[in-house]
C-alpha cells in the first residue's frame, strides 16, 4: 500500500513562504510526477512527505495514518538523492544492506535480498565495489537498490537522473519506469525536465511558486492545459502563444498554438513569416519563423521539409487544437 | 634558458626552505647535543660537538622516575583527547547539519575563550580544584586539559564535517539510522582522516601544554613538562641533565609526529584546496 494524502500542507522558511498550502492525494501504486521550474517547491515538497523537513501547518498521510511528525524512517517510504547519496566507506553490497542492517533484519535474509536487488539491477559483479569506483548510472542502481530492499511503501526520486549525461539518462529513465512496471509501488519522482515527466508519469504534478497548477494524466496536461504557465511549460518545443490583434479571430486575449500543430507551406497559409532559425534534428526541423505583427512562431515540420535562413513560408494553424486563454491566463473552455 | 633561471629558482628556494627549518629546529638540536654532555662541557659555551656521554641520562633516571611521568602524560594527553572528541564530535555534528542563526556565534564565542590569558583564570581554577580535590590528579588534569583544547577540536570537526554532504547523512535518516546510529556508522567512518588528525594534533597539545600541568600538580599526576620543569630549579642550572630531560619528554611526541606527519598534514590541509 502507498496512498499518501497532503492536507493543507504548508510549509514557511522563515518569513519566506515556500508552500504556501497545498492539497493533493496520490493513489497506491500511481507514479506521480513533480515538475516546475527551479525554485518551485517541488523538492521541498518532497522532502515534507520524506520528513526531512517539518511542516509549518497541514498534515500528511500514508496509508491512513497521519505521519505528519513522523521521523523519516517511521513512515515507510525510501527515497534516491540526485547526488546518489551513497555512503562512500562501504561496499555496494554494504550500501544496499544498510536500511535492512538498520532495521536489524536477519543475516540470511538480508543476504537474499540484496542478491536479488543487485540481480535486478545489474550490479551482482560490482557488490565487492566501492561506490567511487562505479559510474554515475551504477551509483544511480546502488541508490535505487538501497531503496528497493526496504520494501517501501512509497519511492521518492529527487530529481535522480540529472547529474547523468543524456544517453545514460534515456537508459536510466527507461529502467525506472520498467522498475515501476514490476513492483506496482507508488512512486513520485520530482524533475524540471517536462520531457521525463510526460514519458513517466501516470499523472503529473505541475507546480509554480509553491502551488499546484495542474494535476492530471501527461496528455490531459497537453491537450487541455489549465492555463498559460502549464501550456508553456508541457510540451517540446514550447507552445507559441499570440496576443493582441492576432489573437481576434479566436476571440479571447490569448491564443497558444503548439508548433506541432502549425502547417507550414511555400505557397499559401494564414500567416507570411521568414524562417529565422532552423533546427535539424532529423527527423523533425524545429523552425522559428518571424511573422510580421505576430512574433516568432516555433513550428514543428517534418525533416525533409527543406528550407534556410531567410525563406518565405505560411503558417496556418489547426483551428481545432487552438487553446484560449483570458485575462488572467486561465484556459476558456 | 627558461628551465635554467626555474631550476636555479626552485634551488634558490629549497636552499632557503632548508635554512628556515635548521632556525626552527636548532634549538631543539642543540637540546639533544647537550644532553650528550657532561654539565662541564655543557656550561662551557657554544660547542656542537658532544663527547657522547650518557651519564645525564643516567642521573635524570636516577633522580626521578622518568617512567611515571611519562606515565602519566600518556593518560592524561590521549584521555584528554579522547574525552574532548566524545564531546566534540556531536557538538560539531550539529552545529555543521542543523546550523541555527547563533552556530557562528557560540563557535566564535567559544574560540574566543583561548584568547584569554590562562593566568587570569588561575587563582579560580586553583581553588575549584583543591576544594574539590582534584589538585594533583590524573582525572582532574585530563578534564582540564579537555576544557582547554575543546574548541579547537570542535572547530576543526566542524570544518571536516561541513565538508561532508547533508544528503548522505538525509539518506541514513531514510534508511531508518537514529542519531547514534549516523554519528557512528556513516559520519564518523568518513569524517576518519578528519577526526585522526585532530586526534594527533589533540594530543600534541596535551602533551606539551605546561602552565596547567606544572600549577596543578605535584607528584602524583605531573606529567613531563613537569618532569623537565623539576630539573631548572633547586640546584641551579644543570644544562646537560636539563637537555636530557627535555629530550626525554619530547621524544616520545617527535617520534608520533615523525610518523603521523602525512595523516596530520593530510587532515589539517582538508578542504583547503575544494
Amino acid at each position: 500500500m502507498g496512498k499518501i494524502i497532503l492536507n493543507k500542507v504548508n510549509k514557511s522558511f522563515g518569513a519566506t513562504q515556500v508552500i504556501p498550502g497545498i492539497d493533493l492525494a496520490i493513489e497506491d501504486g500511481e507514479f506521480v510526477v513533480f515538475v516546475g521550474p527551479s525554485g518551485c517547491g517541488k523538492s521541498t515538497l518532497l522532502r515534507l512527505i520524506a520528513g526531512l523537513e517539518d511542516t509549518t501547518s497541514g498534515t500528511i498521510e500514508i496509508d491512513g495514518k497521519d505521519v505528519t511528525s513522523a521521523a523519516p524512517a517511521k513512515r515507510g517510504l525510501a527515497m534516491v538523492f540526485q547526488s546518489y547519496a551513497l555512503y562512500p566507506h562501504m561496499t555496494v553490497r554494504n550500501n544496499i544492506a544498510f536500511p535492512l542492517k538498520m532495521a536489524k533484519t536477519d543475516p540470511a535474509i538480508i543476504e537474499k535480498k540484496v542478491t536479488e536487488a543487485a540481480r535486478v539491477l545489474n550490479l551482482t559483479n560490482y557488490l565487492e565495489r566501492r561506490p567511487g569506483q562505479l559510474s554515475g548510472g551504477q551509483r544511480q542502481r546502488v541508490a535505487i537498490g538501497r531503496a528497493i530492499v526496504r520494501e517501501p511503501s512509497a519511492f521518492l526520486f529527487d530529481e535522480p537522473l540529472s547529474n547523468l549525461d543524456a544517453a545514460l539518462r534515456g537508459t536510466m529513465r527507461l529502467e525506472i519506469s520498467e522498475l515501476h512496471h514490476q513492483l506496482r509501488t507508488t512512486m513520485i519522482y520530482v524533475t524540471h525536465d517536462q520531457v521525463e515527466a510526460m514519458t513517466m508519469a501516470d499523472k503529473i504534478v505541475v507546480l509554480n511558486a509553491g502551488n499546484i497548477e495542474q494535476v492530471g494524466s501527461p496528455m490531459e496536461l497537453y491537450n487541455r492545459p489549465a492555463n498559460l504557465f502549464v501550456a508553456g511549460f508541457i510540451g517540446s518545443p514550447r507552445m507559441n502563444f499570440v496576443t493582441g490583434e492576432a489573437a481576434k479571430p479566436w476571440n479571447a486575449p490569448t491564443a497558444g498554438i503548439r508548433p506541432e500543430h502549425i502547417r507550414l507551406s511555400k505557397e499559401a497559409g494564414t500567416w507570411k513569416g521568414v524562417v529565422g532559425v532552423a533546427e535539424h534534428l532529423g527527423s523533425d526541423t524545429f523552425l522559428h519563423v518571424n511573422v510580421e505583427g505576430v512574433g516568432t512562431m516555433t513550428v514543428r515540420t517534418d525533416g525533409d521539409f527543406v528550407v534556410t535562413h531567410g525563406d518565405t513560408v505560411y503558417l496556418t494553424p489547426d483551428e481545432n487544437r487552438i487553446h484560449r486563454f483570458d485575462d488572467k491566463g486561465l484556459a476558456i473552455r | 634558458m627558461a628551465r635554467a633561471v626555474s631550476t636555479r629558482r626552485t634551488a634558490v628556494f629549497t636552499i632557503a626552505a632548508w635554512i628556515v627549518a635548521l632556525i626552527i629546529f636548532f634549538p631543539i638540536l642543540y637540546t639533544i647535543v647537550t644532553s650528550f654532555k657532561s654539565e662541564t662541557e655543557a656550561i662551557k659555551g657554544f660547542n656542537l660537538i658532544p663527547s657522547g656521554t650518557v651519564e645525564s641520562y643516567a642521573a635524570v633516571q636516577a633522580q626521578s622516575n622518568y617512567f611515571k611521568f611519562f606515565l602519566n602524560s600518556v593518560v592524561i594527553s590521549v584521555g584528554s583527547t579522547l574525552l574532548a572528541l566524545a564531546l566534540a564530535i556531536p557538538a560539531a555534528w550539529s552545529m555543521a547539519f542543523s546550523p541555527t542563526r547563533r552556530t557562528k556565534d557560540i563557535l566564535m564565542w567559544m574560540l574566543s575563550t583561548k584568547m584569554m590569558p590562562a593566568v587570569a583564570v588561575l587563582v579560580p581554577i586553583y581553588l575549584i580544584f583543591r576544594d574539590t580535590g582534584l589538585l594533583d590528579t590524573r582525572f582532574g588534569l585530563t578534564v582540564m586539559l579537555t576544557l582547554i583544547n575543546l574548541p579547537i577540536v570542535v572547530w576543526m570537526l566542524y570544518t571536516y564535517f561541513r565538508e561532508i554532504p547533508g544528503e548522505i547523512l538525509e539518506a541514513a535518516r531514510m534508511d531508518g539510522a537514529g542519531l547514534l546510529q549516523e554519528i557512528v556508522h556513516v559520519l564518523t567512518p568518513m569524517a576518519v582522516p578528519g577526526i585522526a588528525s585532530t586526534l594527533l594534533l589533540n594530543i600534541i597539545l596535551a602533551w606539551n601544554e605546561s602552565f596547567w600541568t606544572i600549577r596543578l600538580t605535584t607528584t602524583n599526576a605531573a606529567p613531563l613538562t613537569a618532569f623537565i620543569a623539576s630539573f631548572s630549579s633547586p640546584q641551579g642550572l644543570f644544562w646537560a641533565k636539563l637537555s636530557a630531560a627535555s629530550t626525554l619528554a619530547i621524544a616520545p611526541i617527535l617520534i608520533m609526529g615523525w610518523f603521523s606527519q602525512k595523516q596530520l598534514v593530510r587532515g589539517l590541509t582538508f578542504g583547503a584546496v575544494k
